[in-house]
């Protein structure tokens, strides 16, 4: 069939299943505004192409399938640029289609070029340029392929102008339907070797403190099932990283929440006193280990991942096994029954009482709000959390209202949680939220935003209003880039330096309806219940609730940075607890 | 002892697809994870879908390890074959002009004969030289010419293979 590169783009994206496409268009990817209208893809308009990024990896985060987005060259691929780290960071399935100027003008400095693929080369799994329309097909297919296999990622795939223009001769190609990927040094490989797999099962039956240490692998390889079975058959208790919350169900007996530097007390010192981590598809982050040289000093380690690179990148473990987490915990499964199942665990009635003491003794807290005093966040988090069903998805933006919500929230569902861990990114949550909402339109999205985010995406809830995306926004306004807030207080004596943004400034309320939101204020902990109530019931438009909140609040327990996780700084009311 | 010796490197041999912009992916990976590239050497292969670069890699600069691993997530890097100084054979071509006026000419070209070098090219106080030989034997030629004064020097980089094995297979095996 004889068509243009534009239409080979759109019919390439639809045959490998993609719904919906988050972007805004420009000069170099025009050609393929206009066979998009004649496509089966549903295209979102985004007010900046940032947002079109992090939608994208919402969509990802809440499906498991890779998320798109296409933006226009220059200034638009630099925007994009962002999002593609944190999705490289993050091991986010996404495939970024940016425009470029036509092939002869590349390099001579050409109205919006700049070099996106020198650029986006260090924060892709891989990127393509295009030269030719007739790789359009072969590309799109690869692009796919490597963002969804192995160790996710995004994939960046910039297009000349002139090859998906019709009215240009280099444009014309005839349409193939790639069936196979010419890619000689990317195999990806799925399963463990079985003779690691059966060292891991000997050392999970010789454990006395075994802890199973899981991360984003988990619900990358939808491995959560496994996970569950792994779990309860060996009676071992399981922590979930920042990237694997809902990963194991937070209500489960076993489960001992998130470690690291804002973790529970229990998980962050159980890895610690543990004589076997069980790490499975987590990396050792710097925000998990605290001082590398002191943590978990007292266990081997089993280390599964699909990234060889991540075997022994920061702690040397005990066996390595190379492969798909959902993959290797089923073979594990198989392996620990063949060696007696439950039956082979030895007794660990003292290591359970010593993990159960921890949870009493520190369990997560903070001082409910006196007088006339402002909101607590966590008291916020908690309302919402029990007053919306348990399969809402939750978005995050980046710093103390992050760790509250991971903390206070209870995930209990895989893919509950859309949140910028690995990167950090302030201002994800509502453009990630809208992505979320966009792949499941039948859940519950929330994001929850502190103020210095809300301000770096806030545009994109005119997306929402306009696109049909009625997500809900819980704002925790405490006036400050409270993360940062927090550490002049506790590491520079108080000096606080630029991290003040104002109470009333901007009008939150008043922006959330210029930008086509239902727009609530809530002062006192009365309000909190009815205004969420109200945003709840709302489902035509999006809301934004502003909870104006306590500036002075701490996000304990907290490891101070660089510090060993056995010197994790407990609520001011705990410390005396013997630990 | 200097990287050429090969004391305190590794050399990597990594074929890689013959595709634009490849080398800037191999480069950008070292510079971004930190690791320190000696010397670089690129050439198509026989198969001309492949090229092959040789790369050394002081070994006190990179957990080595980290390095074949990253390179080899490239998507583009199709196998990378660490050699070891001991076990492989190692080539590098250098070009130099040195300073000769005409009553010292004789002595660099006794060098040039207990090195078994080539004359490329002479001028009226200078001549051009080339060696072809491991790094080491490049470096005792360069280190012996300096005196004399060198005007210009080019080094390829080292290229290598693997040492073959010696022992013919035994007849009566089965």
């Amino acid at each position: 069939m004889n068509m243009n590169g534009g239409q080979a783009l759109m019919k390439a994206l639809e045959n490998e299943g993609v719904d919906i496409l988050f972007g805004l268009p420009g000069g170099a990817i025009l050609p393929v505004y206009d066979p998009l209208i004649d496509s089966s893809i549903r295209h979102v308009l985004v007010r900046h192409e940032q947002g079109a990024g992090h939608m994208a990896e919402g969509y990802a985060h809440a499906t498991g399938r890779p998320g798109v987005a296409m933006v226009t060259s220059g200034p638009a691929a630099t925007n994009i640029v962002t999002p593609l780290c944190d999705a490289y960071m993050d091991s986010i399935p996404m495939v970024v289609v940016t425009g470029q100027v036509p092939y002869a003008a590349i390099g001579t400095d050409a109205f919006q070029e700049c070099d996106t693929t020198g650029i986006t080369m260090s924060v892709t799994k891989h990127n393509y340029l295009v030269t030719e329309a007739a790789d359009i097909p072969q590309v799109i297919h690869d692009a796919f392929y490597i963002a969804t296999t192995g160790r996710p990622g995004p994939v960046l795939v910039d297009i000349p102008k002139d090859i998906v223009d019709p009215n240009n001769p280099r444009s014309a190609m005839e349409w193939y339907t790639p069936d196979s990927h010419d890619l000689p040094g990317y195999l990806p490989n799925q399963a463990g070797d079985a003779e690691l797999i059966r060292q891991a099962a000997k050392l999970i039956c010789e454990a006395e403190r075994p802890v199973l240490y899981t991360g984003g692998g988990i619900l990358k390889s939808r491995g959560a099932e496994a996970l569950l079975e792994l779990a309860e058959m060996t009676g071992i208790h399981v922590v979930t990283t920042l990237m694997n919350r809902g990963g194991f169900p937070d209500d489960h007996p076993l489960c001992l929440g998130m470690p690291g530097m804002h973790g529970n007390y229990t998980a962050v010192t159980a890895m610690q006193e543990a004589d076997l981590l069980i790490a499975l598809g987590a990396r050792f982050d710097d925000r998990v280990t605290g001082k590398v040289g002191e943590f978990a000093p007292l266990a081997k380690i089993v280390h599964v991942d699909i990234d060889s690179a991540e075997l022994g990148k920061v702690r040397r473990p005990d066996v390595a096994i190379q492969g798909d987490c959902r993959v290797v915990i089923e073979e594990l499964v198989k392996a620990l029954k063949e060696m007696g199942g439950s039956e082979a665990q030895p007794d660990r009635n003292q290591w359970r009482s010593r993990i159960s003491g921890w949870q009493e003794r520190f369990p997560l807290t903070y001082e409910q709000s006196k007088g006339d005093e402002l909101l607590k966040p966590q008291y916020v988090l908690e309302q919402l959390r029990d007053s919306t069903p348990s399969d809402t998805i939750v978005a995050s933006g980046v710093g103390q209202h992050q760790m509250w919500t991971s903390q206070y929230w209870k995930f209990n569902h895989p893919y509950t949680w859309v949140n910028s861990g690995g990167l950090g990114t302030m201002g994800f949550a509502i453009p990630a939220a809208i992505g979320a909402k966009a792949g499941r339109p039948d859940r519950m999205v929330w994001a929850v935003d502190g103020d210095g985010c809300f301000q770096m995406t806030a545009q994109e809830l005119v997306t929402a209003a306009t696109e049909g995306f009625p997500i809900k926004v819980a704002l925790i306004n405490n006036a400050y880039l409270g993360m940062v807030r927090q550490w002049q207080e506790m590491f520079y004596e108080e000096r606080y330096s630029e991290v003040y943004l104002t109470r009333d400034v901007p009008d939150y309320k008043m922006w959330a309806e210029a930008l086509g939101c239902v727009g609530l204020r809530v002062e006192s902990p009365e309000e909190v219940g009815p205004a969420i109530a109200q945003a709840n019931e709302i489902n035509d438009q999006p809301v934004v609730v502003e909870f104006r909140c306590e500036a002075e609040e701490n996000v304990f327990p907290m490891v101070p940075a660089g510090m060993s996780n056995s010197d994790v700084v407990v609520d001011p009311s705990q410390r005396d607890q013997p630990r | 002892m200097t990287a050429a010796d090969g004391g305190g490197t590794t050399t990597l041999v990594v074929r890689v697809e013959n595709k634009a912009g490849v080398l800037a992916r191999v480069a950008g990976l070292f510079a971004r994870r930190g690791f320190n590239i000696e010397s670089l050497a690129v050439a198509p292969t026989d198969d001309e879908r492949f090229s092959r670069l040789t790369i050394v890699v002081g070994v006190d600069a990179a957990p080595m390890e980290q390095v074949v691993k990253q390179l080899d997530k490239l998507v583009n890097v199709v196998d990378i074959r660490e050699l070891n100084p001991a076990a492989s054979v190692e080539r590098e071509l250098m070009m130099v002009t040195v300073r000769a006026d005409p009553e010292i000419r004789g002595q660099i070209l006794d060098l040039v004969r207990i090195f078994q070098a080539t004359v490329l090219n002479v001028g009226y106080d200078e001549i051009m030289v080339s060696l072809t030989g491991s790094p080491s034997r490049v470096d005792d030629f360069e280190d012996l010419l300096r005196p004399y004064g060198i005007v210009d020097v080019q080094r390829t980089g080292k290229v290598a293979l693997p040492k073959l094995v010696k022992a013919a297979p035994d007849p009566l095996a089965p």
